[in-house]
Order: structure tokens, then C-alpha cells, then sequence
């Protein structure tokens, strides 16, 4: 079945509920995710994120709805179809008493992979991941970035067509949160991954597409561009400047297309101009700033845009 | 390899490669060691009777090791989270159950074989026979097996290890004193408790050197119903 890109559906949810007692952890929730997509699942905590990527890896058993995969139905033969599925939950499921090229190979052999293929595949996906320096070290012994990079390589290991990772940069510092980035946007073309995270920026900068879900039900979903649009989120751009401020404002302001400056002074000595104007001014902006004098550090989306495009989307304001 | 075969393969290699599981077989070990010295071969003795005695003592540690061997089977999945990659992988419910099973069950028979040292010292001073030792060892092992078994279904119902182990000795210990029950409940109540008595209705005749097939048709019943309800157990959880 094409999907809405044109290219094949791999991932179809319809209508799918999941409660807990009364209590919904997911209603009616309805999406698709083309082959080879890479896609953020956007939310707050308890939003119902891990509930929908723990049924899709046929962990959990949903209420009622519909899942399929590559145009199989899910759950009514779901252990032929676990073997295109890689899943990581938010705690990567790692036995401490193992070695990385072990428990890899453990992994694999489960997953019904060959057992004269396991030592290339292990291999392979060492090599991918960066791991393959760890593979006889015990996994009792790294650090939590490592962990979690075995966790998305045992999700890997076995060539999945699809790939769920429950919140992969959880707990990162922002040095392994890049590499972690960095991972899954290499996976994009040989997998189709959803991959969900409370943080917009950290999935903003992953996905093709995001889908946000609020109290179990999904609000919106789309590129961060078109979210943005949709929902009226000013656009905002921050340049971080030393020099003759007045000079620049003034010709910030005398540009066409800016609403706005507002000024911040830092702690560092420089300042942080605010410009309300659109994306597409930016290459004009920088070039203003730098045509007074003044020395430009930084140019970037507004830290403040993205805040208050998460807090439309999953938080308590009013989404489209 | 078939995904049986794999996990016991994994859960024989956890047990010894950690404490928990070398701890185990050495208490058995010692207790076993300390028992035979101190009572089978107490008194002057013919030494069919010193083995009978050996069986019969060696029962209780095998009984309790197999609920300390089977507490963290599908308990420790749960704590650690492991399970999400058995319930993920192309596995059955089943395959993992009897894996796991089968690991512990290894284990538990590689320790109570370790215990034949002491059967062999009988031979010094006087002699046994081959097809006793066999039998009783066969008891021994349809024995820890039904305990695993039971142990195995209170570590599914369990959130911890200590949990597990608790449901696990309370099922054990339900069988056991069934036999008790017997005696004080009429017929035909105290011929089906008498029946279902995992030690006393059971396990004499194997001490003894005899192998009756209703003996191991009772044992591998409670082994398999066990393990099929707990099988039940992991199908369930899924839905919550």
C-alpha cells in the first residue's frame, strides 16, 4: 500500500486503545509510518508513548485497534513478524554477566538469525554502533552512554525492518546525546525507526516527521516546519553579538520581513539579540550583524520557538 | 540452535557466573556432607541402609536449592527488565519457560551428581549396588525438577526474588505437607492428599532403590503443570 510519501506503509496503527482499568493509557490512536521513515513520538511523560512502542513491539497486548506491519496484521502473528522488529525500551535489556560480543550473539541466535551468520552479523553491528573495541568487555562494566548504545545495537542486530527506541538519549551527556544522534540518522533509508523522546530539540534534529501524543491520543503530527506553521509558533531566531549593539538593532530592525528585536545582555560580556522573522532571513540577518562591525558567535532557532512549540504540542496548551 | 537450547544455555552460564549460583551449590554441598556424616552413617549400619539414608537426606537440600535456583528465573527478568527481549524476540511463551527451566534444571543436577562422593565412600567399607544409586539419583532429579517447577511458577507470579522464593517454598510446602493432611482427613480425601505428597507418598521408593513409573509419572505431572501454568503466567502479563 503506498503511503502518504508515495513509498510503501510499513508501520499502519488504526484506532488502537490500550486501558489499564478505566484508565487509558492510549485511545484511538491512528498513524502510518512509510518504509525507511525516521520519526520522532513526541510527548510528555505518561503521555502513552512507551505503552504504543511496547505494542508495536508485541510485548504488550493493546485493549483494541488494529496494528500492521508491512501489511501483516500484528497481532494475530506476531511471533513470525518479531523477527523484523528491533525494539529498545527505555531501560536498555541488558544481562550484566555478559560480554558485548556475547550477549550480541545471544541476541541474534534468539531473533532466528543463522548460527553461521551470527559472528558477521555481530560484527557488523558492533562496527556500526562503535563498539567494536567492547566486545569482550563484560557489560557489568560501561558507562551508561555504552550501555545504551549495546541496547540500540541488540535492537540492530538482527537486520529488523523497523526499529522502536523508547527514549535512546535518556540520560546522556550531551557529548554521547550527539553520538546517539547521530546513530539514528544513519539508520534512516535501511530501516524505518520510531523513536520517541520527551525533548523536542533532541528528536527535532533526528526526524523527518513528528507524531505528538497528549494524554493517549494523538495531536498532531508533521515536520517541525510544518507544526510550527500550523500552530502559529512565532518564528524566532537568536544571534549572540559583540560590538556596537545600537548599530546593529538599528539595522536589524531596518531589514524587511523583521518584526521585532529584542535585546538580552549575557553574562559573558556579549549580547543575545532576539529577531522575530522568518527562517528563510537568516543568511540576511548574519550578514547585517557582520556589515556594523559587530562580531556574530552564534546564530540559531530561538531556544524560547522550540519551548513553546512543545508546550502547544504536549503540553497543557491548545494544539491543532 | 533451537531457542530452548539457547536460553538454558544462557541461564546455566548465569548460575555459574555469579555468586548466587556457586553460594548454592556449595550449601548444598556442605549440607549434604554434614547430613551423611552426621546421621546416614551414624551407628553401625548395613550399607544399603547408609544409602537409603543418604537419599533421604540429600532430598531436603535439593528441594530448597531448587527454590533458591528457580527465585530469580522470571523474577530477576521482571526487576532487570530483560524479559522485554524475550517477550520481543520470535520465542514462544513456552520455549522461554522451558529454556529457563531446563537451565536451572541442569545446574541443579550437575550439584546433586557432585553429591556421589559421598554414596562411593560407602564402597571403602562395604559395597552397594549400581541400580540403587541410579534410582535414587533418578529421585533426587524428578524431585528437584517437580521443585523447580514450582519454584519457577512463584518466580512468574513474583515482582522480586525474595517474593518469588516465598510463593515458590509456599507451593513446595502445600505438596509436602498434604501428606500430613492425609492422616487427618477421611477418605476419599486422605487418599487424594496421600497422593499428591511430593516427598513421602513418592520419593521413599527411590530412596529405597526402586523405580515405580507411577512414582515418576507423579513428578513429571507436577514438573509440566507447573511449568504450563506458568506459561499462562507470562501469557497473561502481556495484556497488563
Amino acid at each position: 500500500m503506498p503511503g502518504k510519501e508515495g513509498g510503501p506503509v510499513m508501520i499502519q496503527v488504526e484506532q488502537l486503545s490500550k486501558y489499564y482499568g478505566a484508565r487509558a493509557a492510549i485511545r484511538n490512536l491512528s498513524f502510518r509510518i512509510d518504509s525507511g521513515e525516521v520519526v520522532g513520538f513526541l510527548g510528555l511523560n505518561g503521555a502513552g508513548k512507551t505503552t504504543t512502542l511496547r505494542i508495536l513491539g508485541c510485548v504488550l497486548l493493546p485493549t483494541s485497534g488494529m496494528v500492521r506491519l508491512d501489511g501483516q496484521d500484528l497481532l494475530s502473528a506476531p511471533r513470525q513478524l518479531r523477527a523484523r522488529i528491533g525494539w529498545l525500551p527505555e531501560t536498555p535489556p541488558l544481562y550484566e554477566d555478559m560480554a558485548v560480543g556475547e550477549y550480541l550473539a545471544f541476541v541474534a541466535g534468539l531473533r532466528g538469525v543463522e548460527s553461521g551468520r551470527i559472528p558477521t552479523r555481530v560484527g557488523e553491528t558492533e562496527e556500526r554502533t562503535g563498539l567494536t573495541a567492547l566486545d569482550a568487555e563484560p557489560i557489568s562494566t560501561l558507562s551508561h552512554g555504552y550501555r545504551q548504545r549495546v541496547g540500540v545495537a541488540q535492537a540492530l542486530v538482527h537486520g529488523p525492518d523497523v526499529l522502536l527506541l523508547d527514549e535512546p538519549a535518556n540520560g546522556l551527556d550531551p557529548v554521547q546525546n550527539v553520538e546517539m544522534r547521530a546513530l539514528i540518522r544513519g539508520l534512516r533509508g535501511d530501516h524505518t525507526v520510531l523513536v520517541s523522546s520527551h525533548i523536542l530539540p533532541e528528536i527535532a534534529q533526528t526526524c523527518d516527521r513528528l507524531l505528538v501524543v497528549r494524554d493517549g491520543e494523538l495531536v498532531a503530527q508533521g515536520s517541525e516546519a510544518e507544526l510550527e506553521e500550523r500552530l502559529g509558533v512565532g518564528s524566532g531566531v537568536d544571534l549572540e553579538i559583540s560590538g556596537p549593539v545600537e548599530a546593529v538593532v538599528t539595522a536589524l530592525r531596518a531589514l524587511p520581513g523583521v518584526r521585532s528585536v529584542t535585546v538580552q545582555p549575557t553574562a559573558t560580556g556579549r549580547t543575545v539579540l532576539r529577531v522575530d522573522a522568518p527562517d528563510a532571513l537568516r543568511p540576511t540577518l548574519a550578514l547585517a550583524a557582520i556589515g556594523t562591525g559587530a562580531q556574530l558567535f552564534r546564530l540559531d532557532v530561538s531556544a524560547d520557538r522550540l519551548e513553546s512549540l512543545f508546550l502547544k504540542l504536549a503540553g497543557r496548551g491548545t494544539a491543532a | 540452535m533451537s531457542p530452548v537450547l539457547l536460553i538454558a544455555r544462557r541461564e546455566l552460564r548465569g548460575y555459574t557466573r555469579t555468586m548466587t549460583g556457586w553460594i548454592i551449590a556449595a550449601s548444598v554441598l556442605l549440607i549434604d556432607g554434614l547430613l551423611f556424616n552426621a546421621f546416614a552413617l551414624e551407628g553401625a549400619r548395613r550399607s544399603t541402609e547408609v544409602l537409603t539414608r543418604f537419599f533421604y537426606f540429600a532430598s531436603g537440600p535439593t528441594m530448597v536449592a531448587a527454590i533458591f535456583l528457580a527465585m530469580r528465573l522470571l523474577a530477576e527478568e521482571r526487576q532487570l527488565g530483560t524479559i522485554e527481549l524475550l517477550y520481543a524476540s520470535p520465542v514462544r511463551d513456552r520455549d522461554i519457560v522451558l529454556g529457563k527451566f531446563l537451565g536451572a534444571l541442569a545446574f541443579l543436577s550437575a550439584v546433586t551428581v557432585a553429591t556421589v562422593y559421598m554414596p562411593l565412600l560407602i564402597l571403602v567399607h562395604g559395597h552397594i549396588s549400581v541400580g540403587h544409586l541410579l534410582a535414587g539419583y533418578l529421585g533426587l532429579i524428578l524431585l528437584g525438577a517437580a521443585s523447580l517447577g514450582l519454584g519457577t511458577l512463584g518466580s512468574s507470579l513474583a515482582r522480586t526474588q525474595v517474593v518469588a522464593a516465598i510463593v515458590g517454598a509456599a507451593l513446595l510446602v502445600s505438596l509436602l505437607v498434604a501428606w500430613l493432611l492425609a492422616g487427618v482427613t477421611e477418605p476419599p480425601f486422605s487418599s487424594l492428599f496421600a497422593s499428591l505428597a511430593l516427598h513421602n507418598a513418592h520419593f521413599p521408593a527411590f530412596q529405597a532403590g526402586q523405580v515405580h513409573l507411577r512414582d515418576v509419572a507423579y513428578y513429571l505431572l507436577v514438573t509440566w503443570v507447573a511449568l504450563f501454568a506458568t506459561t499462562r503466567v507470562l501469557e497473561a502479563r502481556r495484556w497488563r
